[in-house]
């Protein structure tokens, strides 16, 4: 049997009982929704832009503990990214819980995937992916959606 | 509290039973090949989709093998043994819901099939613009949406009924909202999410008093409690071949022969038609009239074993069973800290939802299934309901015939496993 404390590690459910930057942002410059159908889990990513720079990030809904974390703990790393930055973090957090290959990252961004490793347990359950994953989706509509706002679901 | 058969039952074979025993869920099992290649699984998804007994199995790979055929086609003797095998399906269908003529019968792929046949053929030929459907706050999302996409079309009104506190049609709100605007009345036998047994006797009465006619959503209770259309009297019964332990993509329509003769086809194509030329097509009688093209004849047959297998228990019998194991889910569950059965008052047939505090459906759902505990966590495809009860979803167990105490006490310790993981 799968030792489920890899995958609800204490870190996962400090963030999943105590989210961080859970909490709307007034006229944010962008957001989005994001929707899991499966399961009806919802999450909101809001958006303070400074031209390329994320001033700040954060985010409203309710959903699994994974989505949760997942959703607190982007959230504290976005913070002050440029969206070169976020892309690429995004990129190498997919990659590792899903177990694809793992693209090149910058040096300075080692410390917040780091950070992030805690939700790699998803990758022993195929179904919990798509809660890992939601709040990036959401974060990645926002960007291309600006402040009129958009949905996206996990499939 | 228990209600397994004393040991010495147990080794009896399961059609031995019509006597007074009750059902022998360890003996089915063995019936049930998914728990032979599946050791140790706690199967208390029934609800979403039932396990096939290895009469359907081997019965439906029987029907390739010897009897393959189209059907209502072909001179030949083994197109003729198909079509006889087809339409003793439909008698069997007749009999397990006790139509009084089997053209009252119509093969659907299911439930959701059903409800979107009247939806497009009663619809149309019965309802105008300001008459009202009625529906209720207990709807999964196949009897609500096809009355929306037909509001939207007709331009009718769609009405819905509330529940009471305690998670149960409230009946004073349903007699309020009754008129004789009222046309239609769709409403489930038994709740898919909150396991809510309705009384659709009286319900049927009250709306034909006032000239609406009746639809039931049978999913839950065609597997699970004996069903006599004629003796609830409503217009027209749906439910799903793979609920009730035959194969998925089959259903069931049952309608009244006079309506069903007012109502115009739906799908065009062959088997519906008994003459066509370029100008014209006259259509075929019913239920034929309601099947274009060539159904899904294993399907059928495999259905027809499964009525068969169940008529074998007793659907009395399977009543009793999830009704007891109902209770004893409910009573388990209510028994443990921090978790709460939704609608506990209610009366009830086999099926449970419930919450844990702390713990998300989702995550809940993953800790059961390591445990081997198979249940389905989300918002059931009753989100409505979901958002009335304040919930964004509800971990659900539902119950089969050949569960037993065994498999609530499985789930409860894996509940209080999952409470150990979250509460550290």
């Amino acid at each position: 049997m799968m030792d489920l404390r890899e995958l609800y590690q204490d870190i996962i459910l400090d963030h999943g009982h105590h989210p961080r930057n859970k909490r709307a942002i007034e006229h944010p410059s962008h957001f989005a929704h994001g929707n899991n159908p499966l399961c009806g889990d919802k999450v909101t990513i809001y958006l303070k832009m400074d031209g390329e720079r994320i001033a700040d990030v954060s985010f409203e809904g309710r959903g699994c503990a994974i989505s949760t974390a997942a959703a607190s703990l982007m959230t504290e790393i976005l913070k002050d990214k440029t969206i070169a930055e976020a892309d690429a973090l995004f990129r190498a957090f997919h990659a590792k819980v899903t177990g694809g290959a793992e693209p090149e990252t910058a040096a300075a961004l080692e410390d917040d995937l780091e950070r992030l490793e805690p939700l790699t347990g998803v990758r022993a359950f195929p179904i919990r992916v798509k809660c890992a994953t939601l709040p990036w989706r959401a974060f990645e509509a926002a960007l291309k959606s600006g402040a009129i706002g958009a949905t996206v679901k996990t499939e | 509290m228990k209600m397994s058969s004393p040991a010495n039952l147990r080794t009896l074979p399961v059609t031995a039973g019509q006597g007074r025993a009750g059902l022998d869920p360890q003996a089915i099992r063995r019936d049930f090949p998914v728990f032979e290649n599946n050791p140790g699984l706690v199967f208390l998804d029934t609800a979403a989709s039932a396990q096939k007994p290895r009469a359907v199995i081997d019965g439906v790979a029987d029907y390739y093998r010897r009897d393959y055929a189209n059907v209502h086609r072909g001179v030949y003797r083994l197109s003729a043994r198909s079509t006889e095998l087809y339409e003793e399906a439909r008698e069997k269908a007749r009999r397990f819901v006790n139509a009084a003529d089997a053209s009252e019968i119509v093969f659907v792929r299911g439930t959701t099939e059903g409800i979107n046949l009247v939806a497009n053929t009663f619809g149309p030929a019965f309802l105008k613009a300001g008459d009202e459907i009625l529906i209720t706050e207990l709807e999964h999302h196949s009897n609500i949406v096809p009355w929306q996409m037909l509001r939207d079309r007709l331009g009718i009104k769609l009405v819905v009924a509330p529940i009471d506190a305690t998670v149960g049609l409230d009946m004073a709100a349903f007699e309020r909202l009754l008129g004789p605007r009222t046309r239609l009345v769709a409403i489930p036998h038994i709740a898919n999410s909150t396991g809510t047994l309705l009384p659709v006797e009286s319900i049927v009465r009250l709306a034909h008093a006032q000239g609406a006619s009746v639809l039931i959503d049978g999913a839950q209770a065609a597997p699970r409690m004996p069903v006599d259309v004629r003796a609830i009297d409503c217009d027209f019964y749906a439910f799903s071949g793979h609920k009730t332990y035959g194969p998925s993509g089959i259903g069931v329509l049952y309608g009244k022969r006079a309506l069903l003769d007012a109502m115009p086809p739906w799908q065009g194509g062959g088997d519906m038609i008994l003459n066509v030329t370029f100008e014209k097509t006259t259509y075929n009688d019913v239920p034929h009239k309601f099947e274009a093209g060539t159904p899904d004849i294993s399907g059928a047959i495999g259905l027809g074993l499964a009525f068969d297998y169940l008529t074998g228990l007793g659907l009395e019998r399977v009543r009793e069973h999830e009704e007891a194991l109902s209770g004893y889910g409910v009573d388990t569950l209510s028994a443990m800290s921090g978790v709460r059965v939704i609608g506990a008052g209610q009366r009830r047939l086999g099926v449970l939802s419930f919450e844990v505090e702390g713990i998300h459906p989702h995550d809940l759902a993953t800790v059961l299934d390591q445990h081997k505990v198979a249940v389905r966590a989300g918002h059931h495809c009753a989100q409505p309901l979901m958002e009335k009860l304040g919930l964004a979803a509800t971990t659900r167990a539902s119950l089969g015939i050949y569960n037993d105490e065994s498999d609530i006490d499985a789930l409860a310790a894996a509940i209080t496993k999952a409470q150990e993981l979250f509460g550290r």
